[in-house]
């Protein structure tokens, strides 16, 4: 698998998820700066890493997501490209038109960090073949926007197609308000596209993928990217 | 610029009559306005150190591991495999009593310049914070900005917000303490220091623009407050994040070139201390051009421009013929870059502003022989001893309350506000007693805390800041790791009052008394003075942050035990000590008798032993022992693991002062039976006092009749009090 991950000024994930993809995949992927006006060849996954690109300024990924190289993310992920796109990623994406909706401030007005149980809506995608369907998860999240939105006919057409990836749930898998830690549309965690070649999420697999720091589970998802895409 | 001595201007900025006519001896003549202010910052208390260099030497600096002390712009101990911690902890007190968050932000963001201008890549962040009294009107404003302020700092920055502490005393109504500790990781070979060096080569001036922001900021943090003091808001600085994350990414990427001399960033008093500085370290000139300093706004003066604390800024001397290398770089991450002047063998600053001299000064007069001095002092008188006082009511009861306290109570509120996972290194989270951040890429963790008992050292200056030191070398030690140095954060008030030098002295004592018996130097500090309202001082505070090093984070332990079953283990002699404890002041309403006595050889006995016992994989949590004593340390392991506990308290003590005796020197292990019994035995061998007082398990904390509460009622208690006191619910009565 080749993957790459973009570096925007004020990314601050970027490191952390290529040490966590770089340990599913036996290498380092790629860094690859914002003002690139072209993605590298042949590639299979393209990582829109957390942080505080721009400082967020003017709104949260707004200004990443007229970056030079996002054109080429964007027609790239049109024609297949796999994109992981986290957090302050997830943000981006939405503001790039990769996916619906928008991500709000925190119902709480807060930036908040920690961890969080998610419940896995599909297990049939390259981001998910590791877990099981209906599988809860722990991943931490960090951020004051992530409260997720979109319209009422969005919402029914991410439901009906198979498009929520993760819901915010309590540790026994229901989601209720008490386990939404934002405030999210139907306690939303992260969404795939149409063809769930693009996923968007939220919490930080990265943080909790190495059994040192108090948890693994975000390590599945790179180990399914790697077995999907290789 | 023909006036003399005798003809003092109306405005000395702050400086005193004699000061003023020292600097006219030094200059030969009258200094103009630019001349005056930096005269004015650099003889400031928050530069010039003038009233506690003389006690600050007592303090011991130096062991076999340490790189470089106090002096520089953090402190630098080895680590081994080449690398080095690099660490300091400062107040950003004045400003975030004035505006919060902008206060408490730009207390970040220097603090992390201080870092990083040493070569080391920020790897963690703490702070330390004493607000007022909770039901002061404005606690609950000031917790809310400065909280939202570090947050808002350095979540931006990417760098985790590990650890510190917070406490709420009626001597900070009118004057909070705002600390901030950044630990940074850097390689041995890539240390940078900021004396200037090699006549002709250029100075260089990266970041963001000058502004008119924070001019006289260090001025303002030099003295007392009044009622008036919320008119200094536009010396406070405005810190941006953004541009800071650019900076420690540029300018760690120049580091890694050999194309920098001296480097030191732009903090209090700006420009002109940033300058003065690197040319009095490296006993050179400095000549700048200011016209060519990137400004923000049109038609600044020399003395705005020298003066401004805009934040965001640093200083560098290059290789002569590298300035191209360099500006790439900055370019690349969209920060100015302008050389703005250069080294001279003249051993003066000479400032021009479009070629015309807007200021000459001799250098070494000004930056070392600033004035130093040996203010009176008066010693604090011992506290009386406090007789054995009741217990009021049950011991439940007391524990509810305790754990409910607001200096007690759950700090999630606060940490759950700050990133403390990014990097991907936390191993030990808030919420315990040292956080542990892994070294990247490898297995080795530093430990890292910040502590002091504001109460006792104002009861006894010298046991309190003997025990600020030993508390942070337990914390660091009943994670498993071996503490290494601190960094000092000094907060009193004003050292013109011979009992407040007193406290100064006292605490100094302690501290020097402490890291002696610990082999624990002081490697880096900062100290702040005049932190008083109208004739009000803080209590004295000594923030001390200590670094620790664990060779394998895989066997570091935090505080909640694993299983039911497993036996509960009191390391220390508990001798009931009520004096100075929370249970005196918020059970029973007073805030008397001495503070416990710190008995540093049993610090290091029991606390070597405890460590051992850790790296041997014996047990499964250990708790230092500290404000609430036994009872509360117990408590807490409930509440990490969700388990229940049974307990008897250590006999022949009367029940609420075994309970909550604050007496040092002290921990609480858990361990399976076998290695319980292994434990034991080996406390038995190396003389250290040690009780097995329990067991984990079932759903609810027990100590015989006066004493049974469920995990979920010490949970509600624990949790309950900071959020609803910050959403406005309940205030303290």
């Amino acid at each position: 698998m080749k993957a790459a991950v973009i570096v925007f000024p004020g990314s601050n994930c970027d490191r952390d998820v290529q040490v966590a993809l770089g340990r599913s995949m036996g290498r380092a992927p790629l860094m690859v700066w914002h003002r690139d006006s072209a993605l590298p060849e042949d590639l299979d996954l393209v990582v829109i890493p957390g942080g505080f690109s721009y400082g967020d300024y003017l709104r949260a990924g707004a200004m990443a997501a007229h970056s030079p190289v996002m054109r080429d993310v964007v027609e790239k992920a049109r024609r297949g490209l796999a994109v992981l796109a986290i957090c302050n990623g997830f943000q981006i994406a939405t503001e790039a038109g990769l996916l619906p909706g928008v991500l709000m401030r925190n119902a709480s007005l807060r930036f908040v960090c920690k961890d969080v149980h998610l419940r896995v809506e599909q297990s049939q995608t390259p981001f998910t073949a590791r877990y099981e369907q209906g599988q809860v998860i722990r991943i931490p999240i960090g951020h004051a926007e992530g409260n997720y939105f979109t319209d009422p006919d969005t919402l029914r057409r991410l439901e009906d197609r198979g498009q929520i990836a993760f819901r915010y749930c309590t540790p026994t898998g229901e989601t209720n308000a008490e386990a939404n830690p934002n405030g999210s549309l139907a306690n939303i965690a992260g969404i795939f596209n149409e063809t769930r070649t693009v996923l968007g999420l939220m919490p930080h697999p990265e943080r909790l993928a190495d059994p040192l720091l108090g948890g693994n589970d975000g390590r599945a998802m790179f180990d399914s990217l790697v077995e999907a895409l290789s | 610029m023909s006036a003399t001595a005798n003809a003092r201007p109306a405005d000395l900025m702050g400086l005193s009559e004699a000061e003023y006519d020292r600097a006219v001896e030094i200059m030969g003549r009258a200094p103009n306005q630019v001349e005056l202010g930096i005269f004015s910052v650099m003889w400031s208390e928050h530069c010039s150190y003038k009233s506690s260099k003389k006690w600050l030497k007592r303090l011991p600096t130096s062991a076999p591991w340490v790189i470089c002390g106090p002096g520089e712009n953090a402190g630098v101990i080895d680590i081994g495999d080449g690398q080095a911690a690099i660490f300091k902890m400062e107040s950003h007190n004045h400003p975030s009593f004035i505006e919060p968050y902008q206060g408490a932000a730009t207390g970040v963001g220097g603090i992390l310049r201080d870092v990083f201008t040493m070569g080391a890549r920020p790897i963690a962040n703490l702070n330390a914070l004493r607000f007022g009294d909770p039901a002061h009107p404005k606690t609950r404003h000031l917790l809310a900005g400065v909280v939202a302020g570090i947050g808002g700092y350095g979540n931006c920055v990417g760098v985790p917000t590990v650890g510190g502490e917070c406490t709420f005393h009626p001597s900070y109504n009118g004057n909070i303490l705002v600390n901030a500790m950044t630990v940074g990781l850097a390689r041995t070979d890539r240390i940078f220091y900021s004396a200037a060096a090699g006549i002709g080569n250029p100075v260089v001036y990266v970041g963001s623009k000058t502004g008119r922001d924070g001019i006289h900021g260090a001025t303002m943090a030099s003295a007392e407050f009044d009622e008036r003091s919320e008119e200094k808001r536009p010396t406070v600085q405005v810190g941006d994040p953004f541009t800071e994350k650019l900076l420690i990414e540029a300018c760690l990427e120049l580091m890694a070139t050999d194309c920098i001399v001296a480097i030191q960033d732009m903090g209090a008093a700006g420009l002109t201390s940033s300058s003065f500085e690197m040319a009095s370290k490296g006993g050179v000139g400095i000549e700048l051009w200011l016209e060519r300093v990137p400004m923000r706004e049109t038609g600044m003066t020399p003395y705005e421009i020298m003066l401004s604390e805009s934040q965001e800024r640093m200083l560098m001397i290059l290789r002569p013929g590298r300035e191209a290398e360099a500006r790439a770089i900055f370019e690349k991450w969209e920060l100015d870059f302008a050389v703005i002047g250069q080294v001279t063998g003249t051993g003066r600053m000479r400032l021009s502003m479009h070629g015309e001299t807007v200021g000459d000064l001799p250098v070494a007069p000004l930056a070392s022989a600033a004035p130093e001095y040996d203010r009176p002092w008066t010693p604090t008188p011992k506290p009386a001893p406090l007789p054995m006082p009741d217990a009021a009511g049950r011991l439940d009861e007391a524990l509810l309350k305790l754990l409910a306290c607001p200096d007690l109570c759950s700090r999630r509120w606060i940490w759950e506000q700050y990133d403390h996972m990014v990097m991907a290194d936390t191993v030990l989270r808030p919420g315990g007693d040292a956080a542990l951040v892994r070294v990247h890429g490898s297995r080795k963790g530093l430990a890292v805390t910040t502590d002091c008992t504001p109460r006792y050292c104002h009861a006894d200056p010298e046991e309190g800041g003997a025990q600020a030191v030993a508390e942070t070398w337990r914390n660091i030690t009943a994670v498993g790791a071996t503490p290494l140095a601190i960094t000092d954060c000094m907060n009193f008030g004003n050292p013109e009052r011979p009992e407040i030098m007193g406290q100064f002295a006292g605490c100094i004592e302690g501290m020097r008394r402490a890291c002696l018996a610990l082999d624990y130097p002081v490697v880096s500090g900062n100290v702040s003075l005049y932190n008083e309202t109208s004739g009000q001082a803080v209590h004295p505070t000594p923030s001390i942050g200590g670094v620790g090093l664990i060779e394998d984070v895989g066997l570091a332990r935090g505080i909640s035990p694993r299983a039911a079953g497993e036996m509960l283990i009191l390391i220390g002699r508990t001798g009931g000590h009520l004096g100075q404890s929370l249970y005196l002041r918020e059970v029973l309403g007073r805030e008397d008798g001495p503070p416990p006595p710190v008995d540093l050889a049993a610090e290091k006995r029991n606390g070597d032993f405890v460590r051992a016992q850790i790296l041997s994989g014996r047990l499964s949590a250990c708790h230092d022992l500290s404000d609430g004593g036994l009872l509360v340390a117990l408590a807490e392991m409930c509440l990490a693991s969700g388990l229940g506990a049974r307990a008897t308290l250590p006999p022949g003590l009367p029940r609420h002062a075994a309970a909550f005796g604050e007496d040092q020197a002290r921990y609480l292990l858990s361990a399976d039976p076998r290695a319980a019994g292994e434990v034991l035995n080996a406390a038995r061998a190396a003389g250290v006092p040690a009780l097995a007082i329990g067991e984990v398990g079932g759903n609810d904390l027990t100590l015989g009749e006066d004493c049974t509460i469920s995990v979920a009622a010490l949970a509600a208690a624990h949790q309950g009090w900071l959020p609803a006191f910050m959403d406005g619910r309940r205030r303290k009565e």
